[in-house]
């Protein structure tokens, strides 16, 4: 069963790595911890590759994914992984798309099964296209239309930081897009970026490698391999100046702020990227943060204010073109000159005079904290692990990141602030407004 | 749509030479033996339980005051002086100010959240191992000494009413307002959020006074969970709050007994999404009927695979999101049936919420539906457990309930000893769509039509 499993070329920290004949890349990482497993399928394909005119395409063909495969009728795959006591589910980000469950460990080749038989021959009907598109407008109205702050920044942000459609345009989708949605478009989405070649399975928990490599093999090995789509470059030269747009939200109370900045790319310079995610803790992490103690204590200008690195609240998680946020709600007398003042006083003053060690020595003492608790839940490290090696090239890079922050530099924080320049940034105000 | 040396139709995609495959069977599962624990009570009356789990070098902590209004007063400012406490306990102690505090806990990687409801006031922490000592001589000094300096209330108390704007302005919040006040009236539990104007009226004088008198340990528990040896952890707890003693803390008299009622129609004018919530009353953990409870609930809208999800969801495409699921307070329960729908489907969805409730009463889960749905609570414990975390959380809410970590050690024999004869039975008792009461906050032009046609719906 094992002869077409290349051998592990990289078992550091019990990571075991393969790649089945059919181009699947395959993750096998032992923790004996608690008697669980997780299986997960990252797909090399996010909201930024869908086609124009349907934007939200992914995040829709995700929800097609769970509505049934050649063995599994509509329904059978919930009522699978949870009548075997797991949990699952899955999600759409810019540059992937990941399916998954954390199940007790005596489910491991039910769930690879599960995987699998969807990854080979998932079941694409008008009928579940046409459910799924009514259950996608209330999740979009749950979460974006019927509440305060809905997209803010993550669908709002990136059109006024971005020209091109892949970067800019808004992941959740327009309802008429998703309405003229086809099967046809979902025939065609699948074959062109469901290949197995162009997916990393990530296997994690309470597993023997060996006996898990051939499990893999049997339910995965027989899918045909099919051709890998070249990855586009989403590159687009960074804005020379100031952008700015405004939009009114009828159910915010107060108004807001978002500014948006290009990250470097974490492939050509992870060290100058993670200095952004180390600036980004030094500025609104905790109440000592700068801009916390600048703009909620000091100036009193803002209710909360927050710094991100990545447009989707995570590090890491996006290839280049990714964006840096500063999100601020404050009260409707404050001008948001003040506010956009005050961070790029407070920018400057980093810039120039770089973190005190002590300060930084904190703030990436709460990284490592914060690290080894999403560790410690086995469905946050696999995530963590499968996309660090569909993303970025290296699972490894999840465990390693404690240890990389740690050994960010003062003067790669004070070069990191320097590089959020007023000239190169969006920036977005929320007006209250309309009828709550 | 990028190059692709295929071009195949959905059916060609659907189907392989092979055909369909079997799903394959459970393997042997594995058990876990009991983390190593103390479960002891302090001379001051604080409950104190330490857990070693070293998985990763951590500790997680848990205190839970309980932290009842006890003034029998309809007026009372007890909820919003709570609540600008927990906001202000972190503002800085006799010898520490609020910078110090957070720059103290930052150097351990540790972080502690205070949080009130009408029940209790909740401390959550975690921090590096090596910085337990560090983590517990702050949360004792803010115990003991938080000062509530008057410029740094005022401005939090500011802020706060701000925050509690913007909640007001989720309709998840207004739903459960309206929801609390159709179920309890003027009982202080429905107040787990202070209104705006009650904030602003809150003192500095207030907020000290009710942490000298409510901050007690006698009746409270604080859970540490960890890589720790849980006989030192304790002495190192008793060492900390050597200096915490009084009385007993207030317990949240016991809820009014929930009456069956018409559901109160709650206008939100230009809403595009309407919320549903009904509510019935149920019993708790300490219940021989309590497993079984479980199951029929689940099997209602437990989890994804119930009947209201598959209904309302899968099959119409009116939700996102609808469940059903169990409130447990220390005096009994309560089961709460939910989702947000789109505007226009506000009566029919409400109509298929009363058919899966009539439904489960009368026509029992059937032996697949409670195989299936102890599969997953067994399941679904055995993973939340599997963290520090989770384990800290899921042993100081037991803790509340006068009960330790075996009931939940035992707890999966009782759900494999349920028989789906009291499965039926529970689903009878407790699912009955008469037993109901509730609210539907809906755009009452758009909703209130089919609401008024449907019945049993009280409309403006």
């Amino acid at each position: 069963m094992t002869s077409s499993v290349t051998a592990p070329h990289g078992t550091e920290k019990g990571l075991h790595r393969r790649e089945l004949d059919n181009g699947l890349r395959v993750l096998l990482v032992p923790d004996p911890a608690a008697p669980v497993v997780g299986v997960a399928v990252h797909v090399d394909v996010g909201f930024r590759s869908e086609p124009e005119g349907r934007t939200g395409f992914a995040h829709l063909f995700e929800h097609l994914m769970f509505q049934g495969s050649e063995s599994l009728e509509k329904l059978a795959h919930f009522r699978h992984v949870q009548s075997s006591g797991g949990v699952f589910n899955g999600s759409t980000h810019q540059d992937y798309t990941n399916y998954f469950e954390v199940l007790p460990s005596a489910a491991l080749e039910r769930a690879l099964f599960l995987e699998a038989d969807r990854l080979r021959a998932p079941k694409l009907t008008a009928e579940n296209l046409r459910n799924q598109v009514d259950v996608v407008k209330e999740e979009i109205r749950l979460n974006v239309l019927n509440r305060p702050y809905g997209g803010f920044p993550w669908i709002l942000l990136p059109p006024v930081l971005y020209d091109t459609y892949p970067n800019a345009h808004n992941g959740y989708g327009d309802f008429t897009d998703l309405e003229q949605a086809d099967l046809d478009d979902a025939a065609a989405f699948f074959d062109a970026y469901y290949a197995p070649g162009n997916a990393v399975l990530t296997v994690v928990g309470d597993l023997d490698p060996d006996e898990t490599a051939a499990l893999v093999e049997k339910h995965f090995g027989d899918i045909p391999a099919r051709p890998v789509p070249s990855r586009p470059s989403f590159a687009e030269p960074a804005p020379d100046g100031e952008r700015r747009d405004a939009v009114t939200d009828a159910h915010a109370p107060l108004p807001a702020l978002a500014l948006g900045y290009r990250l470097p790319d974490p492939g050509a310079d992870l060290h100058g990227y993670l200095a952004h995610a180390v600036l980004a803790s030094l500025l609104t992490d905790g109440e000592a943060a700068r801009l916390t103690q600048r703009l909620v204590y000091g100036d009193e200008l803002v209710t909360d204010v927050s710094a991100s690195c990545g447009l989707m609240g995570a590090p890491l998680d996006a290839r280049d073109p990714d964006t840096f946020t500063i999100t601020a709600v404050h009260p409707g007398d404050v001008d948001p000159q003040r506010i956009t003042a005050a961070v790029d006083d407070e920018l400057t003053r980093l810039a120039t005079d770089g973190p005190d060690a002590e300060e930084l020595r904190r703030v990436t003492a709460r990284w490592a904290s914060s690290l080894h608790r999403e560790h410690d839940r086995l469905m946050s490290r696999m995530l963590a692990l499968g996309a660090a090696e569909l993303v970025q090239g290296r699972a490894e890079l999840a465990d390693e990141l404690p240890g990389l922050l740690a050994a960010v530099e003062p003067a790669a924080v004070a070069d990191a602030a320097g590089r959020l320049r007023p000239d190169a940034r969006a920036v977005l105000t929320v007006t209250p407004g309309g009828a709550a | 749509m990028t190059s692709t040396s295929t071009r195949r139709g959905a059916d060609e995609i659907g189907s392989t030479p092979a055909g369909p495959r079997p799903l394959p069977p459970l393997g042997p599962q594995r058990s876990v033996p009991a983390p190593e624990e103390v479960d002891t009570v302090l001379d001051s009356g604080l409950r104190v339980i330490a857990v070693r789990r070293a998985e990763v070098p951590m500790v997680e902590l848990r205190l839970r005051v309980p932290f009842a209004d006890t003034s029998g007063r309809e007026e009372s400012d007890h909820a919003a002086v709570a609540e600008v406490l927990a906001t202000t306990i972190l503002s800085g102690t006799a010898s520490r100010g609020r910078v110090a505090v957070d720059d103290e806990l930052a150097g351990v990687g540790g972080e502690l959240g205070f949080s009130v409801d009408p029940e209790r006031l909740t401390v959550s922490g975690h921090a590096l191992a090596d910085g337990t000592d560090t983590l517990l001589a702050v949360l004792a000094d803010l115990l003991l000494s938080a000062t509530h300096p008057d410029d740094e209330l005022a401005r939090e108390r500011a802020r706060l009413v701000e925050r509690i704007e913007l909640a007001f302005a989720q309709p998840s919040v207004i739903a459960r307002r309206a929801l609390q006040e159709r179920r309890y009236g003027a009982h202080p539990v429905t107040r787990e959020m202070p209104r705006p104007e009650e904030v602003t009226r809150v003192t500095a004088d207030a907020v000290r006074a009710l942490q000298a008198s409510a901050l007690q340990p006698g009746g409270s528990v604080l859970v540490l969970v960890g890589d720790l040896d849980p006989a030192d952890a304790v002495s190192r707890v008793e060492r900390a709050l050597a200096g915490w003693t009084g009385g007993r803390a207030a317990e949240l008299p016991a809820l009014p007994a929930l009456t069956a009622r018409d559901l109160l129609l709650v206008d939100r004018p230009g809403a595009v999404q309407s919320q549903l919530r009904l509510s019935a009353p149920a019993v708790g953990r300490t219940d021989p009927r309590y497993a079984a409870l479980q199951l029929a609930n689940l099997a209602l809208g437990g989890y994804f695979s119930s009947r209201l999800v598959e209904n309302l969801r899968e099959d119409k495409g009116y939700t996102y999101h609808a469940s059903s699921s169990l409130e447990l307070d220390p005096h009994g329960a309560v089961l709460v049936v939910e989702t947000d729908v789109a505007s226009e489907v506000t009566a029919p969805a409400l109509l298929e919420t009363r058919y899966e409730l009539g439904r489960l009463a009368v026509v029992p889960p059937t032996a697949d539906e409670v195989e299936s749905a102890r599969r997953y609570l067994v399941g679904s414990l055995l993973i939340s457990m599997t963290t520090q975390a989770g384990y800290a959380s899921t042993v100081a809410a037991l803790a509340a309930h006068g009960l330790s970590s075996s009931w939940v050690r035992e707890h999966p024999a009782r759900i494999e000893a349920v028989t789906a004869d009291e499965v039926a039975a529970a689903a009878a008792e407790f699912f009955a769509p008469t037993a109901f009461t509730g609210v539907v906050v809906a755009d009452a032009a758009r909703a209130g039509y089919g609401l008024r046609a449907l019945g049993g719906v009280e409309t403006p």
